[in-house]
């Protein structure tokens, strides 16, 4: 008998287990490029690309299920155990992260189609697109930290999550100072305001990923607290109407 | 009443002079077996600890079954099977040639693949053991075959049938019979060689379930090839290859994340 480190004796089990790798990779793809579109279609108040942001969304929902039939299946069926029943684990946690990335896009993309005919103050949008760019960043990270099953790529993910965080701080109080300055604005800025939050739910995401990747490659989880970057909403709140 | 059996009876009879739980109730210590002038088994160090279940996993001819059968000295059964190094129950060495095996064995008992039902009545199963050791009136020893087939969660199935056969039973009844006659005569540890590898899966779950009632009472090793078996039933596990013991750890830990490649690529059934 000679051991092996690469393949399973059954090699069904291993096509299972390729097929969820390789749809968990497209629900990546998609999710990066409807962050892309979504950032690009907000900053440029472009309502068309935003309506074809929305337009991927049930394509990623639809992954998300199959992902997670063949995962349970594949625990029924093979009994996986250590690094397997790992993969399959994070699997259905990492789809799960992707699908709330692109309902988080989508959401984006439809407040960019109320707001595109009435834009009120473009520099608002510039630390927005700033904050968008690194969540991202983050997300493109963590991605590739995932299909490498680099652990030192997904912890750094994991520590930067506090910048989004402190990002979002800064957006929301300039927000509210639009708001204060001119009653108009509001309607607008409460939609970025919106967007800004789910960008930095996004960033969570990432991280929930990230957390996800250190677990299934070393078989033990992060500590529970990570660094945060900005303080809660309604603190912000509070010193902002000061 | 034999001596024998005044040294078992102070085991079941007076639970609080039994170690606490953390204790080491079987300790094995640079152990060779050869069969023959094949080694088998190469210094193997290990220790299994009071009222837990080790599990001993690894490919056929790995020397798991082979190290079960040293603990009880079965192999003493065989001509040209020869054990180096210490087995010690309690700090007495098993290996010692000077040890009462008759003795040993009621204290280190065991259960095989196959059930073994002698061809006699579920009653006289259990009290041909009994016997060997002890010399009981007839009330005493119906008390002592019904808690031992109740102790094997048997004793509801069989209660109105004790004169029939023990081969009349199913085969998940006929090992929970042999489960019985093993506790029958206290003993302090149980080996299982397989126990469940030819049951279904329902006698498979009674057998597992007794044998996490049996901790509280016995120390337990078990032999599987069934690793979700081993995983569920255990508290620690051995994996073995080729006669070298791999890794030891907590259950949980080898079946979730082990240390060794080796022992991944076997429980994750990378090997070919």
């Amino acid at each position: 008998m000679t051991m092996t480190t690469d393949q399973h004796t059954v090699k069904a089990y291993d096509e299972e287990l390729h097929f969820i790798g390789s749809r968990l990779a497209e629900m990546g793809g998609i999710a990066e490029k409807m962050l892309y579109d979504a950032i690009d279609a907000l900053s440029r108040l472009d309502a068309d690309l935003a309506r074809r942001t929305i337009e991927r969304d049930p394509k990623l929902d639809a992954l998300q299920r199959e992902i997670e039939e063949k995962a349970v299946l594949t625990i029924a069926r093979r009994q996986p155990m250590a690094v397997d029943l790992r993969e399959l684990v994070a699997a259905i946690h990492i789809a799960s992260d992707l699908e709330r990335v692109g309902d988080l896009c989508k959401n984006i993309a439809k407040r960019t189609t109320k707001i595109s005919g009435d834009m009120r103050v473009p520099r608002t949008l510039v630390g927005l697109k700033h904050m968008a760019d690194i969540a991202a960043i983050q997300l493109k990270n963590v991605l590739d930290a995932y299909a490498q099953k680099n652990v030192a790529a997904a912890d750094e993910v994991w520590r930067r999550d506090a910048d989004v965080d402190a990002l979002e701080d800064s957006v929301f109080r300039d927000l509210l100072t639009f708001m204060m300055e001119d009653p108009r604005n509001i309607s607008f800025c409460t939609h970025l305001l919106f967007c800004s939050k789910n960008i930095e739910r996004i960033g969570d995401h990432a991280t929930n990923i990230a957390e996800t990747v250190h677990y299934l490659v070393t078989g033990e989880p992060l500590p529970v607290e990570r660094p945060k970057g900005g303080s809660s909403g309604l603190e912000s709140q509070a010193a902002a109407a000061k | 009443m034999s001596e024998s059996a005044t040294v078992l009876k102070p085991v079941e009879s007076q639970p609080a002079n039994r170690p606490s739980p953390s204790d080491i109730k079987l300790s094995i210590r640079n152990l060779n077996f050869y069969y023959g002038t094949t080694k088998a088994l190469k210094n193997i160090n290990l220790e299994l600890e009071t009222n837990k279940v080790t599990a001993f996993i690894g490919p056929s001819g790995c020397g798991k079954s082979t190290l079960l059968r040293i603990l009880n000295r079965m192999y003493d059964l065989y001509p040209n099977q020869r054990a180096e190094g210490e087995v010690l129950l309690d700090g007495q060495n098993v290996l010692d040639p000077k040890l009462d095996i008759n003795l040993l064995r009621a204290r280190v008992g065991m259960v095989f693949q196959k059930p073994t039902p002698f061809p006699m009545t579920i009653y006289d199963n259990i009290a041909f053991g009994i016997r060997l050791y002890e010399k009981l009136p007839k009330s005493e020893m119906d008390g002592r075959v019904e808690a031992a087939l109740r102790g094997a969660a048997l004793w509801e199935e069989v209660k109105n049938k004790l004169n029939a056969s023990g081969l009349s039973l199913s085969g998940g009844q006929q090992q929970r019979l042999c489960i019985a006659r093993t506790v029958a005569i206290r003993p302090e540890v149980i080996l299982f060689d397989e126990p469940c590898s030819a049951l279904d899966p329902i006698s498979t779950a009674k057998i597992e379930e007794l044998i996490d009632e049996l901790k509280t009472r016995y120390t337990i090793a078990i032999v599987t090839h069934n690793m979700q078996q081993a995983a569920r039933c255990s508290d620690k596990t051995a994996f073995m290859y080729l006669g070298d013991l791999i890794e030891f750890d907590q259950t949980s830990k080898i079946f979730m994340s082990p240390e060794q490649k080796q022992t991944q690529d076997y429980i994750t059934g990378r090997f070919g």
